[in-house]
C-alpha cells in the first residue's frame, strides 16, 4: 500500500507545495504586497527552532529519561521573556547597519572585522554540520523504516555500503537541488527571503499538526485516553519512574546547563538568526511571538510524553528505537495515511532546518570567506568584471552544497554513533559561543575586536576540545585515547573532565568551561588593548542603537576622493544597475546632476547598501580599493575622531553647567523669598507682639493719671479704676511670659524634663488652679476622671500649663451662673484623651484651624469679654505636639466648644 | 505736624481741675459731642472719663460697625478712633466718614498701639485730622481734642 512510489511522490509533492509558497510569497513581496508582514507568521517562522529532532527526538529523550527533554524547549521560553529586551535592541541595529547574517552582526559589532567574520563562519559550519548530518539521518531513517510497512523493523544501517546505494545520499541530492531552487532562485540577492519565511511557517503549522494528530491517536485510539495510558505506564515501575523530575540526570545543574544551552542556540543558531533577526518585518511582531512562540511550544510538547510511554507499552521488548516511535506506532496500528502524516511532518521538520541553515550558511560563506579571499588575492580581476551578481550566486551555490555533502560525510562517518539528541547538543553548544561577544558587545561599549578575536577563538577551542573531538573519537576516527587519559596522557586535560572538574555531563563541563573562556578572553582582551576609531565608532552604534538612530560618525571614516559614476558602478556590479541608479536618484532626491565627486555621505550611503549584498567586511574593502589618493590613516581618523568627540564632549558640558546654573539661581530665588517671607513673617511678629503689650499698657497708664490728677475721687470709683490697673498689669506679665515661652519653644531653646508623670493627678492640680475661676463665675465644673493613675512620659509643667490654659478658656466664655464645664479623661486607640467642653458660644467651622494661630483671638462683639493674650492656644498646641500629641477643637455657634487632645500611651 | 505742635504747646496745657468739670448739667447740649471707638474696655473707660471730665458729651462704640451706625444716628463733631477692632477697623472707619459728604465736619483723631510711622502716614492719608500712639498720655489726649475743635469752630 505505501510503495517506494506513493512515498517519494508524495514526499515530492509537499516539496513542491512548499516550493509554491515560497514562489507565490516572493511574487507578493516583489509585488510589494508582503503575506509574513504579521506576527502570526513571524512567530510560525520562528518554530524552524523544532527541527527532527523535536519531531522525533524528544520522543526518544522522554522515552529514555521522562521529563528531560523538557530544558531544550524551556530554553528558548525563558529567551522569548527577554525578547523586548535583548531582540528588539539586535533586530533595530540589524536594519540601522543592513546586517545580512550572524558573521556580518559580529563583524560589524567589531569594526567590520573580515577576520572576525571568517572566524565566526568557519565555527558556524563545524558546529552546525553534526545537526545537518541527524537531520538526513532523520529523513534517511524514516523514510527507510515506511517503506517497509506494515513491518516495523529497525533498517540496518552499514557504513560499508556505497554511498550511492545509500539512500540517504540521494535524499541529501534531493535537498541540495530544493535549497539551490528556493535560496538562490533570486537573482537579487539583496531582498530578504520572504518566500522562504513564508513556506517555513507553513511548514511549522505542517508538522504541529502532524505530530499533534499521532499524538491524539496514540492517547485516544491506542490507549483509552490519557488517563488510560498513564495508568498503564505507572503499573510498570520502570515506566512510572519517566512521569517523575527525579530521573533527570545532572540534577538541576544540568538542567540549568542544557537551558542556557537552548536559550543561546535559539538566538544564535544561524537559521534562528535569520528568521529571528534578518527577516523580521516590524519590530512589533516581536510583542505577540513573546506569548505565542512558547505557546507553539507548549502544543507542540504536549503528546511527547503521552507517545514516549505509548512506545514504551506497545514494543515493550525494546527492540524498536525510541527515536522512531511518532512513525512507528502509527504504523504498528496499521494507519499508513496516519503513519505517512508523520514521516511527511518529520520530513517538514528536516527540510526546513536544511534547506534555511543551508541558504544562510552560503550566504555567510560567500560573503565571509570566499570574497574576502577573493577580494584580497585579486581586486584586478574583480574590479574588471562588469557583473559579479552571477558569481555571488555560484559561490552561493557551491556552498549549499558543500555544506549538505559535509553534513552527509559526518551523518556516514560520526553521526551513526550518536543519537540525534547528542549531535544537536553539539551544535547548540557551538551557537552559544557567539553569545559573549554579540550580547556583551549590545551592552558593553568597550569590547573590541582584539577581545571579541581572543574570547570566541578560545570559546571555540574549548568546544571542539571538549565535545567535537570526543564525539569523533568515539566514532572511532581518531584514538580514544586522549579521552579517557587526556591529552599527552595528563590527567588535567581529559576532555570530559577537564582540569578535574567532574560534571554530571559533558554539555555541562563544555558549556563551563568554554564561556569561561571565552567571556574571560573578550572581557581582558577588551580591557588590555585600544579599540581603533572604527572598532569605536561601531562599538558606539550598537551600544546606543536607541539613543541615536542616525549617525553619521561612519562617514567621517571616508576622506578619499572617489567619482560618483565610479561608486555607481561598483554598486551596479553587486545589486544591479537598475537598482543601483534608483538608489543613487533616492539619495539624491530631486537634485538633477549628480555630483562629479561623491561626498562623505553618499560613500557611506553605498558602502550600507553594499553591506546587504556582501557583508559590512567584504564592502569596506570593495570601496577602499575604488578610493582615489587617500585613505584615512588611523591617526588622522582618530584625529578627527577626537576633535568631534571634543566638542560634542564640551558643548554637553557647556548645557550641563548652564543647567547648574538655572538651577543654582532658581535655589537662590527660592532661598530669598523664603526669607523675605520669614522676615515679614518677624517683622509682623514684632508688630503685633508690640501692640498686644501696649494695650494693656494704656489702660495702665491712663488709670494712673486720672488716679494722680485727681486725689479727691470717690473711694468706690477709685477702688474701680485700681482694680483695673491690677487686671491690666497682670495681663501685660502674662503676655510677657507668654510671648517668652512662645520664643522659646519655637527656638528649641526650652528646656524639657521628661519624667513619668500621672496624669490624671496633673489633671487634678489644675482643676484645684483654676477653681477661682469657676466659683467666681458661679461655673460647675463635672470631671469625669476615672479611679485609676494614669501614667504617661512628659513634661509636668508644661502639661499643667495647657490643662490651665484650656479650663481658664473654657470658664471664660460660659455664660454667667449657668456655666458648665466637663472635663474628662479616657483611653483611645493608643492614647489618652482629655475632653474639656463648655456651653459658651461656640466658635464657627472656618475658626477652628485660625485659633490655634498667634495672636488670632475670636472675634466677637460681646462688650466685656474678657480678652485672652492670643498666645495660650498656639502655646498649648505646641506643647501638645512636642508629646507626639494633637490637640483640636470639636464645635459651632451656639453648641458650646470642646477642646479635645490626645496623648501616646 | 500733629506732634510737634503738641511738643510745642506742652506747656500751656496745665488746666486747673475746676475748669474740667464745665460740663454741668445746663451747657450739656452746647458741648462737643465725642464719640469714643475701641474695642478695648478698659480704654473706652478711661478715655470716656477723661472726655466727660473735660466737658464733652461723650458716646461710645466697641468696634468700627457699631461706630458707623452710631454716626449714622447723631454725627460727632470728633471721634477717637481705635485702628485695630474686630468687623471694620479704624482705617475703613475714616474712609467710610471721608466719603461722605455730610460728615466732612466730623474730626478724626486715630488712636493705635502700633508705634510704625508707616501706620501713621496711612491713616493722616485717609483722612484722619489727628494721630495719636498708645499708651498715650491723658492731658495730651484732652489738648488735642480741644485743640482740633477749637481750629473747627
Amino acid at each position: 500500500m505505501l510503495s517506494d512510489g506513493v512515498i517519494i511522490a508524495s514526499a515530492l509533492a509537499y516539496m513542491g507545495v512548499l516550493f509554491g509558497i515560497a514562489y507565490y510569497g516572493d511574487q507578493r513581496a516583489d509585488a510589494g504586497r508582503s503575506i509574513i508582514a504579521n506576527p502570526y507568521i513571524y512567530t510560525l517562522s520562528l518554530a524552524i527552532y523544532c527541527t527532527a529532532w523535536t519531531f522525533y527526538g524528544s520522543v526518544g529523550l522522554a522515552a529514555k529519561s521522562g521529563v528531560d527533554f523538557l530544558p531544550v524547549y524551556l530554553g528558548p521560553t525563558l529567551m522569548a521573556v527577554l525578547f523586548w529586551l535583548v531582540l528588539r535592541r539586535i533586530v533595530r541595529i540589524t536594519k540601522v547597519h543592513r546586517i545580512t547574517s550572524i558573521a556580518d552582526f559580529v563583524a560589524s559589532r567589531y569594526g567590520k572585522s573580515s577576520l572576525l567574520a571568517g572566524m565566526v563562519t568557519v565555527i558556524v559550519v563545524l558546529g552546525i554540520l553534526p545537526y545537518i548530518s541527524i537531520q538526513l539521518k532523520a529523513i534517511a531513517t524514516s523514510f527507510s523504516l515506511l517503506r517497509q510497512y506494515p513491518v516495523v523493523a529497525m533498517p540496518a544501517f552499514s557504513t560499508h555500503q556505497p554511498f550511492w546505494a545509500d539512500n540517504t545520499f540521494f535524499v541529501a541530492l534531493v535537498l541540495i537541488a530544493f535549497a539551490i531552487l528556493f535560496g538562490t532562485r533570486h537573482i537579487d540577492i539583496t531582498e530578504r527571503h520572504e518566500g522562504m519565511v513564508a513556506a517555513v511557517a507553513f511548514e511549522s503549522l505542517f508538522k504541529l499538526v502532524a505530530f499533534v494528530l499521532v499524538g491524539v491517536v496514540v492517547t485516544f485510539v491506542m490507549f483509552g485516553g490519557p488517563s488510560d495510558l498513564f495508568q498503564q505506564a505507572a503499573a510498570r515501575p520502570e515506566l512510572a519512574a519517566l512521569m517523575r523530575f527525579g530521573v533527570v540526570p545532572g540534577g538541576y545543574g544540568g538542567w540549568l546547563s542544557l537551558m542556557f544551552l537552548a536559550m543561546m542556540a535559539f538566538l544564535f543558531l544561524p537559521r534562528q538568526f535569520q528568521v529571528l533577526v534578518v527577516e523580521n518585518v516590524d519590530e512589533t511582531h516581536i510583542r505577540k511571538a513573546i506569548w505565542l512562540f512558547p505557546l507553539y511550544l507548549f502544543v507542540i510538547n504536549l503528546f511527547v510524553l503521552p507517545i514516549a510511554l505509548g512506545g514504551r507499552l506497545i514494543f515493550a521488548e525494546g527492540n524498536v528505537d525510541a527515536d522512531t516511535f511518532v512513525l512507528t506506532l502509527p504504523m504498528i496500528e496499521r494507519m499508513p495515511v496516519l503513519a505517512l502524516l508523520a514521516f511527511l511532518g518529520g520530513l517538514s521538520a528536516a527540510t526546513s532546518m536544511i534547506l534555511f541553515e543551508t541558504v544562510t550558511l552560503s550566504t555567510m560563506i560567500c560573503n565571509d570567506v570566499v570574497m574576502p579571499i577573493l577580494l584580497r588575492a585579486n581586486p584586478r580581476w574583480l574590479a574588471g568584471r562588469s557583473d559579479l551578481s552571477g558569481l555571488l550566486l555560484g559561490i552561493r551555490r557551491a556552498g549549499i552544497a558543500a555544506l549538505i555533502l559535509l553534513g552527509y560525510l559526518y551523518f556516514r562517518f560520526i553521526g551513526e554513533s550518536y543519537a540525534l539528541v547528542a549531535s544537536g547538543l553539539i551544535s547548540f553548544a557551538a551557537a552559544a559561543q557567539f553569545a559573549p561577544p554579540i550580547l556583551i558587545g549590545l551592552y558593553w561599549q568597550r569590547a573590541n575586536r582584539r577581545g571579541a578575536l581572543i574570547g570566541l577563538s578560545g570559546g571555540f577551542l574549548v568546544w571542539a576540545y571538549t565535545l567535537l573531538l570526543p564525539a569523533m573519537a568515539r566514532s572511532g576516527w581518531i584514538g580514544v585515547g586522549f579521552v579517557e587519559q587526556g591529552l599527552f596522557g595528563l590527567e588535567l586535560l581529559r576532555p570530559y573532565a577537564l582540569f578535574g572538574l567532574q560534571t554530571p555531563d559533558p554539555y555541562m563541563h563544555s558549556v563551563f568551561w568554554s564561556m569561561l573562556v571565552n567571556v574571560g578572553g573578550l572581557v581582558f582582551g577588551s580591557m588590555l588593548s585600544r579599540p581603533n576609531a572604527i572598532e569605536q565608532v561601531q562599538g558606539s552604534q550598537f551600544v546606543n542603537v536607541f539613543e541615536r538612530e542616525r549617525h553619521d560618525g561612519d562617514a567621517l571614516l571616508w576622506r578619499g576622493v572617489v567619482d560618483t559614476v565610479q561608486l555607481h558602478d561598483l554598486l551596479a556590479r553587486f545589486i544591479g544597475p537598475q537598482r543601483a541608479s534608483e538608489a543613487f536618484d533616492r539619495y539624491l532626491d530631486g537634485k538633477d546632476d549628480y555630483p562629479l565627486q561623491a561626498d562623505p555621505q553618499l560613500i557611506h550611503y553605498t558602502e550600507r547598501l553594499l553591506a546587504g549584498a556582501i557583508g559590512a567586511a567584504s564592502a569596506r574593502v570593495m570601496i577602499s580599493s575604488i578610493m582615489m589618493g587617500e585613505v584615512l590613516s588611523i591617526e588622522e581618523v582618530m584625529t578627527i575622531l577626537d576633535e568631534s568627540t571634543q566638542v560634542i564632549e564640551y558643548s554637553r558640558r557647556l548645557e550641563q553647567q548652564s543647567r547648574k546654573l538655572e538651577a543654582a539661581s532658581a535655589e537662590l530665588r527660592e532661598a530669598n523669598d523664603r526669607l523675605q517671607e520669614l522676615d515679614r513673617l518677624k517683622d509682623e511678629f514684632i508688630s503685633t507682639v508690640t501692640h498686644e503689650l501696649r494695650t494693656p499698657l494704656t489702660s495702665i497708664r491712663a488709670f494712673s493719671e486720672i488716679l494722680l490728677a485727681n486725689p479727691d475721687m470717690e473711694v468706690e470709683q477709685r477702688g474701680r479704676f485700681l482694680s483695673i490697673i491690677v487686671k491690666e498689669s497682670e495681663r501685660l506679665t502674662r503676655l510677657i511670659n507668654q510671648v517668652l515661652d512662645m520664643a522659646k519653644i519655637d527656638s528649641g531653646r526650652i528646656d524639657w524634663r521628661v519624667e513619668e508623670i500621672d496624669l490624671r493627678a496633673l489633671i487634678q492640680d489644675a482643676i484645684n488652679s483654676t477653681s477661682q475661676l469657676f466659683h467666681d463665675k458661679a461655673a460647675t465644673l463635672r470631671e469625669e476622671l476615672g479611679d485609676r493613675p494614669v501614667t504617661i512620659v512628659g513634661d509636668h509643667d508644661r502639661l499643667t500649663q495647657v490643662i490651665i490654659n484650656l479650663l481658664s478658656n473654657a470658664v471664660k466664655f460660659c455664660p454667667e451662673q449657668t456655666g458648665e464645664v466637663i472635663i474628662r479623661l479616657e483611653p483611645a486607640a493608643d492614647c489618652w484623651r482629655i475632653e474639656v467642653r463648655d456651653n459658651g458660644p461656640g466658635i464657627a467651622q472656618d475658626q477652628h484651624k485660625l485659633i490655634f494661630e498667634k495672636f488670632h483671638q475670636v472675634s466677637n462683639s460681646l462688650a466685656g469679654k474678657p480678652k485672652g493674650t492670643g498666645l495660650g492656644l498656639p502655646i498649648s498646641q505646641k506643647i501638645v505636639e512636642h508629646h507626639n500629641g494633637r490637640i483640636w477643637v470639636e464645635s459651632d455657634i451656639g453648641q458650646g466648644a470642646a477642646f479635645i487632645m490626645e496623648l501616646p500611651m | 505736624m500733629a506732634a510737634r505742635r503738641a511738643i510745642t504747646r506742652k506747656n500751656n496745657h496745665n488746666i486747673p481741675p475746676e475748669r474740667k468739670r464745665l460740663a454741668t448739667e445746663e451747657n450739656v447740649d452746647m458741648a462737643n459731642k465725642i464719640l469714643v471707638v475701641d474695642d478695648e474696655p478698659n480704654i473706652v473707660l478711661s478715655l470716656e472719663f477723661l472726655m466727660k471730665q473735660a466737658g464733652f458729651q461723650v458716646r461710645t462704640a466697641s468696634d468700627g460697625e457699631v461706630a458707623l451706625t452710631a454716626i449714622a444716628a447723631e454725627p460727632p463733631d470728633l471721634m477717637l478712633l481705635d485702628v485695630m477692632m474686630p468687623r471694620k477697623n479704624g482705617y475703613e472707619v475714616c474712609q467710610a466718614v471721608r466719603a461722605n459728604p455730610d460728615w466732612k465736619d466730623i474730626r478724626i483723631i486715630m488712636l493705635t498701639a502700633k508705634g510704625r510711622e508707616v501706620e501713621r502716614e496711612k491713616g493722616l492719608a485717609l483722612g484722619a485730622d489727628d494721630y495719636i500712639t498708645k499708651p498715650f498720655s491723658t492731658q495730651e489726649v484732652v489738648e488735642r481734642v480741644r485743640e482740633l475743635l477749637a481750629g473747627a469752630g
